[in-house]
């Protein structure tokens, strides 16, 4: 653990937190643009928030303390994990503490308490919600494993520090189990971030959402914070995607320099993620629901296919 | 009795004395069977007699074996007694969560339930008594009657409500399985003593047989032991005889009697045969894993919470024997460090296995006295009559979800380590099904985090289901007090692994001849092979996350208002909501049964749209029943009607019977 470690440790919870918001309004404005629509601010997240949270809370008469509580929760475990996932640099001390399966748990335990606050109140929508969520998360979270775990063969580590560095010194050569692990990657991402193939963050129609109607019950300063960790999430999910197949950039060791280079190009590789991301989303047409577990379970198939490559081919 | 001679007192004697003390408190419960409050006074005896176990047990897995030959059994045939490492760790299992359920029973006992509370209190106790002996046993003899005392106890405590036909029906269904694997044991050990007559463990464990005869021996060991276990396809007495019983003895039966049946299966491949071959592992493996799969594909269509309970207990067993079989695999291979990563991996899930079904089965006894409802469609908003259970609750399942910072997560996380490592096979072939194997793993606790949102969801939030649950109350002090009991064991077990890590060391150095470096880190990491290779810290996982959680609610407190208006429930607008609307257990299940439709036998009716008076019907049932079981009683029937034909119902055709007998002896003995 050094100085440099732990001024990399806080830049990166710091820049997680407070540019969360400004990666999916990027996106929203990306896809206003795709759909020749005109956008709104880059802030405008930054200014639901607010709103939110000047707002006050109206609480369902037999929501439970598990309910007032599972905001806070979420968005603890969702920073945690933005700690956990090296942007900037590699030497991180949070990483002796969680390797790249706890990064897996953490996600999980952030679901499992978002699941729970939409079943409290007990309403159609809550638990309808809390349904979907999950069966999207139990479809999901293997794949997410799996693509880990392809990595990890590769470096002969689960520490997500040692696995950036080995990636990020491959001679530049596109292996074909990464390639496999990196379509499964972003399928899983979009069906865990309520993106478009599998939900719609823009909708509020019963039949069709999932994500929005466990945390309907929600409002003022709690909805802030659901709202803020969601942000949070796909903040998590683009780190998690970078550190995997564009680890360049990122600084290691007790590198001053590499750490000061590496944020704006964290920036710059988001940006152009975000954008991705749109055009994802604009090409593709919603699924009906229970079509999701075919593109949930072909996502997993293709994870256990690269690691199967793995071990057949470059083993 | 002569146990108490060799002064000063062994650790082996200490145990055996616990089992004695056991068997006394049971017989001592029969001076007044319908009495409530002597068994209310046994029972927290029985606690304080767990406790020492548990105490002596923890000694004694630092220690070397020892083994005494008791003054009890047949002439020229008595009981062997041997403590080692293995039996001293599952000793410490069955002393700590006896203890815990001990303590709820005093709590939970009533007057009119079922058999005289007396009968209860004695079966219970031997049931206790018998597992102990079943850990210390060190010949065949002894091991078997152990055994055989255990199955018969725990079966007369599962139909200690024999009134209803269904409890019964369980219950033989119980005692059948079970044999069936008792006789399968007994060929196990018949193959080990490879003819010399010598059926004692210690000549077993000097003996080399043949690999062809260890092979038979060790699958008649996983077959027998197995059907104890629960593993598939040997399962289906579980999730019959688990909601049958009282809760604390579906408690003691899933936490501490499927665990017997892995020691069992631990003692057989690693010590009376000790050179597992890799293939074994193979099997091992394959079977735990479609356990696994099985188990939780089936406990998230349930509907039932204790079968729900049940069926979990096969997917974690199913865990337990895929991580043996790794194990195996290694040492066949002759990976040592590996192999015992991999029974660190398989010894900590077992235990954590103990905590938290324990707690969860005792939660479902509090949920079932208060409300005297199991169904899951009949339950909902306990959290608020019941916050102490429910609380208790959620650290259940938090744990065997397998999420951080619990104890379920530090074993999954080492069970995925070990497989992580296996790329470094000899075999080709073995080297391509594991990361199959692991996409099993992973899928099976992805699965499991989606039926405890059920579970969990189903029964404490929401809207009470019934107008009755306003009525439920919380669990009373002796309850509470296992409840908090087991659940301090999840959070500890979670938190520190360095502590179990130190105590599984002594058996996997005995096992493997490696072990896990426990303190290489400090006691609050776990770095199984190398920290950079792989290193998880629950505790500064935890106070990271409490830190972030703390300053995210202090920030939003201070720089906002606080208020809060209560309303009701908003809905999209919709102002006629009702309990009824909420999603139901099946609704639940609906998208699992829908995914994994073929692994299900479902048969239903569904109404048509205009119909003016719906009605609803579906079950999703096990197709193992139509596959084997059916088509076996099948069998023996036709079988068995054939001995009919030699029934006449004459007298003089009895006599020719015994005539044509006669005469085939004394042509036999001429």
């Amino acid at each position: 653990m050094s100085a440099s470690g732990i001024v990399a440790q806080l830049t990166e919870l710091a820049i997680a937190v407070l540019l969360a918001p400004l990666l999916t309004g990027w996106v929203n404005q990306c896809r206003a643009w795709l759909q020749n629509r005109t956008a709104p601010g880059l802030l405008q997240p930054y200014r639901t928030l607010a709103k939110l949270f000047e707002k006050e809370v109206v609480l369902a008469h037999n929501a439970s303390s598990l309910f007032r509580a599972a905001p806070y929760f979420i968005f603890g475990c969702l920073a945690l994990a933005a700690a956990i996932v090296p942007t900037l640099g590699t030497d991180l001390p949070l990483n002796a503490a969680a390797d790249a399966i706890a990064l897996v748990g953490l996600l999980a335990l952030a679901r499992f308490f978002i699941a729970l606050a939409g079943m409290d109140v007990g309403t159609a929508f809550g638990s309808l919600g809390s349904r979907r969520e999950m069966l999207v998360g139990f479809l999901a979270e293997p794949a997410l494993l799996m693509v880990l775990f392809t990595a990890s063969l590769i470096s002969h580590s689960t520490s997500l520090s040692t696995m950036v560095e080995t990636l990020a010194h491959r001679e530049l050569v596109i292996y074909p189990s990464m390639a496999f692990a990196g379509v499964a990657f972003t399928m899983v991402s979009l069906a865990e971030n309520a993106r478009i193939p599998v939900d719609n963050p823009a909708t509020h129609l019963e039949l069709t959402m999932i994500h929005e109607a466990m945390v309907l019950e929600y409002s003022g300063r709690h909805l802030a914070m659901i709202e803020w960790a969601a942000s949070l999430k796909l903040f998590v999910y683009s780190c998690i995607g970078l550190a995997l197949f564009f680890p360049f950039g990122v600084a290691e060791g007790g590198d001053w320099l590499g750490l000061v280079l590496a944020a704006p190009a964290l920036v710059a590789k988001l940006a152009v993620g975000g954008a991705a991301l749109a055009l994802i989303e604009m090409v593709s047409a919603k699924m009906r629901i229970f079509r999701a577990p075919e593109f949930l379970g072909t996502a997993f198939l293709l994870a256990v296919l690269a690691m199967l490559v793995h071990v057949l081919l470059e083993g | 009795m002569t146990l108490f001679s060799g002064v000063p007192l062994s650790s082996l004697d200490a145990a055996l004395a616990a089992a004695a003390a056991w068997l006394v408190l049971g017989a001592g419960a029969l001076t007044a069977p319908r009495s409530v409050r002597l068994a209310r006074v046994l029972y927290p005896a029985g606690a304080l007699v767990g406790f020492a176990l548990a105490a002596v047990a923890l000694g004694a897995l630092f220690e070397a074996p020892a083994a005494r030959i008791l003054p009890l059994g047949l002439p020229d045939l008595p009981f062997h007694a041997r403590l080692d490492s293995l039996s001293a760790f599952f000793l410490l299992l069955l002393g700590c969560v006896g203890a815990g359920v001990s303590i709820y029973s005093t709590g939970y006992l009533r007057a009119g339930e079922g058999a005289p509370p007396g009968l209860q209190c004695l079966c219970y106790h031997v049931f206790l008594a018998s597992m102990g002996l079943v850990l210390v046993a060190d010949d065949a003899y002894f091991f078997m009657v152990a055994w055989e005392t255990m199955a018969l106890s725990s079966f007369f405590l599962v139909t200690s409500d024999h009134r209803h036909a269904e409890i019964r029906r369980a219950g033989y269904l119980y005692i059948l399985i079970a044999h069936l694997g008792a006789i399968s044991i007994l060929l196990c050990f018949g193959a080990l003593q490879a003819g010399t007559g010598d059926y004692s463990f210690e000549a077993m464990r000097n003996l080399q047989p043949s690999s062809g005869w260890a092979s038979v021996a060790f699958v008649l060991a996983l077959a027998g032991f197995g059907a104890k276990a629960g593993i598939v396809p040997l399962h289906i007495w579980l999730p019959e005889a688990h909601p049958a019983a009282p809760s604390p003895v579906s408690a003691l039966m899933s936490a501490v009697m499927l665990k017997t049946a892995i020691y069992g299966m631990l003692r057989v491949s690693l010590d009376l045969i000790g050179f597992p071959l890799w293939w074994w592992g193979v099997i091992a493996l394959a079977v735990g894993l479609a356990s696994a799969l099985f188990g939780i594909i089936f406990a998230a269509v349930q509907t039932d919470m204790k079968r729900l309970l049940a069926y979990s207990s096969i997917e974690n067993i199913g865990l337990i024997v895929a991580g043996l079989g790794l194990t195996l695999l290694f040492r066949g291979f002759g990976m040592g460090t590996f192999a015992a990563l991999a029974l660190t991996a398989t010894l900590y899930h077992a235990f954590n296995h103990a905590f938290f079904k324990s707690l969860l089965f005792l939660a479902t006894g509090s949920v079932l006295h208060a409300t005297s409802e199991r169904a899951l469609g009949r339950l909902g908003g306990l959290i608020h009559r019941m916050p102490r259970v429910a609380w208790c609750a959620l650290v259940g399942s938090i744990a065997i979800a397998g999420l951080p910072p619990l104890n379920g997560f530090v074993s999954e996380w080492l069970l995925l380590q070990a497989f992580l490592f296996t790329p470094g096979l000899p075999q080709g072939y073995v080297n391509m099904l594991v990361p199959v194997a692991a996409a099993a793993v992973a899928l099976t606790a992805a699965l499991s985090g989606y039926v405890m949102v059920k579970f969990f969801g189903v029964v404490f939030l929401g809207q009470p289901r019934e107008a009755k649950l306003a009525a439920a109350h919380d669990a009373g002090p002796w309850e509470s007090a296992a409840l908090f009991w087991l659940a301090g064991g999840c959070i500890v077990l979670g938190l520190m692994p360095g502590l179990m890590l130190s105590a599984l060391e002594p058996i996997t150095r005995r096992f493997t001849g490696y072990g896990i470096d426990a303190a290489g880190r400090g006691w609050l990491f776990v770095a199984p092979i190398a920290p950079e290779r792989a290193s998880y810290s629950p505790a500064l996982f935890l106070a990271v996350a409490s830190i972030l959680i703390l300053v995210a609610w202090l920030a939003v407190r201070r720089l906002y208002h606080g208020r809060v208006r209560r309303a009701p429930a908003w809905d999209c607008g919709f102002p006629w909501l009702n309990a009824r609307m909420q999603d139901s257990a099946e609704g639940f299940g609906q998208p699992v049964k829908v995914v994994f439709r073929p692994v299900f036998r479902i048969e239903g009716e569904a109404p048509s749209p205009s119909d003016a008076r719906p009605r609803y019907r579906e079950s999703a049932e096990d197709r193992m029943w139509y596959w084997l079981y059916l088509p076996i009683a099948r069998a023996v029937e036709r079988v068995t009607s054939l001995v009919t034909l030699l029934q006449r119902g004459r007298i003089s055709v009895y006599l020719m019977y015994s005539f044509a007998t006669l005469l085939v002896l004394l042509f036999f003995i001429r």
